[in-house]
């Protein structure tokens, strides 16, 4: 049958195409986390911590409050109540009041916006920054990161996470993007997670800025199917009107 | 005869009478013949039109809501992603049908590669070819500076400052290129202008006259033979089909087989991030807003520039390097009259040229895998090693293919 042959072949093809893009996204000197954007839960649950702790110093300008409210399913009152805590409207998009010269007296830089910082950086890049910040007095805010060297960013996140020392005395440059860097980690002082709940919050907060940079991500791979569902009948109709039209050509 | 048909047909007839509706028709379509032995390297032309059409109406649409500034570039393309109905879905489709033209195209070329169709009679065709071609890489280069990301605003830096290592010259023609010192809202602007008015019109001129030529001369076939030379008493030739409706309906074949990969692409791989790179299709830096304070660590092309990009960094001097990279593009231009075999089809050449264009495939692949990576000293050895395999098969073609052991060529197709 050269038609299921040919059909046979395209599939074989795809599925090539399409594990080589699923083992893409892990990087061995990067810890791996994987994204589930259809965990509405989790990505609630980001959304909740990205507007509490990043959502002051970082924008994200892209990104409205009722997009997100219809993708989360989460309701026009509690968005306003729970989420948003100035005097913007639902369809505003999530800016910030702090000005960009109060920023750099601050940090020195003026925090990136976080719209689709999960596009340029990648989730375990993301996952992998917010487990390695690590007590460095000789910084400003007092935590250096094994892998962004130096960052500007004070570790926000600490009182959930705790304050981690680095253990070895070797080189830090050795562990950067050391994929056994947790060994040079030790949490010394616990916070108000454990380290499973603390986990568990930063692949929340991930998974959400993975949401954010692509809203229509999750949707667009489910009318993804479709169409293929669709070409692949409307190929079957083409190929035997082709087989009909050419019976007599020899 | 039904009254809806009889009314068509009548007004068939009367634009008939002032316009010469059925004589093109017939020449370009129904009574256009085609050898009946095309192949699946023959698919290409065909969807190298349907991808034009596809660039032509998602970038239409793009341009109602895309911003040509710098202020508003970076963000009018995540507005269009975001809160435009569908607006991903066409930016995706003119994503990655960018990716998917050259693909098209380098198939395309290389079929007339496998099958001599740049030869005589096709040199204006082959020509005219090679026109849309470096068309469309001004085309992309210039398109690819709109998202305003990082890559964008570094890729268009670093090219145009090649242009300033040619002598005398090289400073204000990078100057002109630019409207300014550095690429700035005055360039994105201009290539705006180039890239949805000027290159597109040039392109589609083009296409038509590659479609005339071809027309006039006829399809060459994976046989190599001119199918005009056996012809039956009313003129037709004996090994040809009319184009419609065989090829149209074998072409609808391909057609869908094409949109079930472009497709997949765009709603299941549409950044194309493939192991050590970080998105062939849409790179990572370019969800960057452009930064001219802040270079990237690694500057790279998009894929379908690296094999170009490969030579021009194997080549020590700065000059040298925009030399053998602008020559590398236009020797194509030259088969026609560096090929000495009077064989067309690879299937009746001798070894000769098999391995020779063996070889160059395989110099032109590991060029630009090496152009998407970083430089090592062992990549630049292997690049410079690909780079003179890849210059090798245009200078010796015209000793290699004239003391090449051909075969003898049939009078017929053969299948």
């Amino acid at each position: 049958m050269k038609v299921y042959k040919l059909l046979n072949n395209i599939m074989l093809m795809l599925f090539f195409m399409f594990s080589v893009e699923a083992f893409a996204t892990s990087s061995s000197k990067l810890r791996h986390m994987k994204v589930d954007l259809s965990d509405q839960q989790s990505l609630q649950r980001g959304a909740k911590i990205f507007i509490n702790y990043c959502l002051s110093c970082h924008s994200a300008e892209y990104m409205r409050y009722n997009r997100m409210g219809q993708d989360l399913s989460i309701s026009g009152d509690v968005l306003k109540e729970n989420l948003m805590f100035g005097a913007e409207k639902v369809g505003d998009v999530m800016s910030i009041s702090m000005r960009q010269e109060d920023s750099i007296n601050y940090f020195g830089v003026i925090p990136p916006d976080l719209s689709v910082i999960a596009r340029s950086h990648g989730a375990d890049w993301l996952y992998t920054y917010f487990q390695t910040f690590y007590k460095d007095d000789s910084r400003p805010f007092g935590v250096n990161n094994l892998v962004y060297k130096d960052t500007a960013m004070p570790h926000v996140l600490w009182e959930l996470q705790g304050e981690q020392h680095l253990v070895s005395k070797e080189s830090v440059a050795a562990v950067y993007y050391d994929p056994s860097y947790s060994d040079f980690l030790e949490l010394v002082s616990p916070g108000r997670l454990t380290e499973k709940e603390y986990d568990r919050t930063v692949r929340d907060l991930v998974n959400y800025l993975v949401y954010m940079g692509e809203p229509i991500k999750l949707k667009r791979t489910k009318i993804g199917v479709w169409v293929m569902l669709y070409l692949f009948i409307l190929l079957l109709i083409a190929y035997m009107l082709k087989k009909d039209y050419w019976k007599d050509i020899h | 005869m039904r009254k809806p048909i009889k009314i068509l047909i009548s007004l068939r007839d009367w634009v008939d009478a002032r316009f010469p509706l059925m004589k093109i028709w017939n020449e370009h379509l129904a009574q256009y013949y085609c050898p009946k032995n095309f192949n699946f390297w023959y698919f290409f032309g065909s969807l190298a039109l349907l991808v034009l059409i596809i660039q032509v109406l998602t970038g239409i649409w793009l341009t109602m809501n895309y911003k040509p500034s710098a202020e508003e570039a970076f963000a009018s393309v995540e507005y269009i992603m975001r809160d435009v109905n569908w607006g991903w879905l066409i930016r995706y489709m003119h994503s990655t049908g960018a990716s998917a033209f050259f693909i098209v195209i380098y198939l395309h070329m290389f079929r007339a590669l496998l099958y001599g169709s740049y030869k005589k009679p096709r040199e204006l065709l082959w020509l005219s070819g090679m026109g849309i071609y470096l068309l469309l890489m001004g085309e992309a280069f210039f398109g690819y500076l709109l998202p305003w990301g990082q890559m964008s605003y570094w890729g268009a830096q670093v090219i145009i400052s090649l242009f300033g290592a040619l002598p005398i010259i090289g400073d204000d023609l990078s100057l002109w290129i630019r409207g300014d010192f550095v690429v700035s809202d005055v360039t994105l602007n201009r290539f705006f202008s180039l890239h949805v008015i000027a290159f597109p019109l040039l392109i589609l001129a083009l296409v038509g006259f590659h479609i005339l030529a071809l027309h006039e001369v006829g399809s060459n076939n994976p046989d190599g033979i001119e199918i005009k030379k056996n012809k039956n008493s009313e003129g037709v030739p004996l090994d040809g089909i009319p184009f419609h409706p065989y090829y149209t309906v074998k072409d609808i074949v391909g057609a869908i087989v094409f949109l079930i990969f472009f497709f997949a692409v765009v709603f299941f791989a549409p950044e194309m991030r493939i192991p050590g790179t970080q998105g062939l299709f849409l790179e990572s830096a370019n969800f960057i807003q452009a930064n001219p304070l802040q270079t990237p660590e690694h500057i790279a092309p998009v894929w379908y520039f690296t094999p170009f990009y490969a030579i021009l960094r194997a080549v020590p001097s700065q000059l040298g390097g925009v030399i053998a990279m602008g020559l590398a593009v236009n020797l194509f231009l030259l088969l026609p009259w560096l090929d000495r075999s009077p064989v067309k089809s690879f299937r009746y050449r001798g070894r000769n040229y098999r391995i020779a264009l063996a070889l160059f495939v395989v110099s032109f692949l590991s060029l630009a895998w090496l152009g998407l990576q970083i430089v090592t000293p062992l990549y630049t050895w292997l690049a410079r090693f690909f780079s003179v395999v890849y210059f090798l098969f245009f200078f010796l073609m015209p000793f290699y293919t004239a003391s090449d052991r051909d075969k003898a060529v049939p009078d017929r197709v053969t299948d």
